[in-house]
């Protein structure tokens, strides 16, 4: 079983690499990007039957700093 | 005064903090790598040293702030040792819980490596206690996380119980209200982006940082 795990940054908590990538794509002659936020994206091979509580645990305890980051699961292939 | 400095994979500051801690103390530290599960128990004081602990994977200090000789260094912390957590070093202890908030990635994205002015905020503190409180020093900095965040009502909280031990002079790396160094509710923990310990000798260009470990050694001898 395969767990996404999206890492971003709460809003309002400055983000000085989505704002240097969103100044790279002005430079490259983008017009028309309104603001850019940049996360990382965690990808989790798992034991079939790992239940959700534990990956949500796997988020709170180190995958996600909830002080200043948010995460979103997605379950799949 | 017995103490200890942490040593994990990446730690670059650990002999540089132990050099400071036996120059003040007059007692070599012992160096405690970050596979140990146990501290001494009559460690009186504990340094969480700069560097990129884990390559700064993840975040920096997250992998650090898990290996388990974080969970004793909280348990001293716990019984009253006083803890010093210098620039990685400050993030592991925010990434620990130790300390609240967090540090971000520096305001202007730059690696920031330079001597900048801070303001003592608290002079009454077992770590500042040889400064005079509004005095200006100056500190070496060296980090690209130094960029300290916390909501408004954690801000209010520390600025309130005093627990803003330092603050920049002037905007360093975008920190919440300017602030350096902080510290923890029951007043032995203290987290700094600046290096003290860079500071402690005449060949250094300043002897700033020293009291910071003097005062220590003081306060030690004051409880004991």
């Amino acid at each position: 079983m395969k767990a996404r795990i999206f890492v971003t940054l709460k809003g309002g908590v400055l983000d000085p690499q989505g704002r240097a990538i969103h100044h790279a794509l002005e430079g490259l002659g983008f017009g028309g990007v309104n603001d850019v936020r940049a996360g990382k994206l965690i990808e989790l091979d798992l034991a079939d039957g790992t239940s959700d509580a534990d990956i949500d645990a796997m988020c709170k305890k180190l995958l996600a700093n909830t002080v200043i980051e948010n995460y979103r699961i997605e379950k799949g292939n | 005064m017995k103490s200890a400095v942490i040593v994990f994979p990446g730690s670059n500051c650990d002999r540089d903090l132990a050099v400071a801690f036996e120059k003040v103390s007059g007692r070599k530290p012992e160096m405690i790598w970050h596979r140990e599960t146990d501290l001494p128990d009559d460690i009186d004081l504990i340094g969480v040293p700069g560097g990129f602990s884990y390559g700064d994977y993840l975040r920096s200090g997250a992998m650090a702030a898990r290996s388990p000789v974080m969970q004793a260094v909280a348990k001293a912390a716990e019984r009253g040792a006083f803890v010093l957590g210098i620039c990685n070093g400050f993030q592991v202890l925010t990434e620990t819980g130790l300390l609240p908030g967090a540090l971000l990635r520096n305001a202007g994205g730059h690696f920031v490596c330079r001597d900048v002015a801070l303001t003592v905020e608290n002079s009454q503190t077992a770590f500042t206690s040889r400064y005079e409180a509004g005095e200006a020093i100056t500190f070496p900095v060296a980090h690209h996380d130094g960029n300290y965040f916390a909501d408004d009502a954690t801000l209010d909280k520390l600025e309130g119980e005093g627990r803003v031990a330092l603050r920049y002079a002037e905007s360093v790396n975008g920190s919440a209200r300017q602030i350096a160094g902080i510290l923890n509710d029951a007043g032995n923990v203290l987290g700094m982006m600046p290096h003290p310990e860079r500071v402690i000798e005449p060949a250094h260009g300043s002897i700033d940082g020293r009291r910071l470990f003097e005062g220590l050694v003081e306060s030690f001898l004051a409880k004991a």
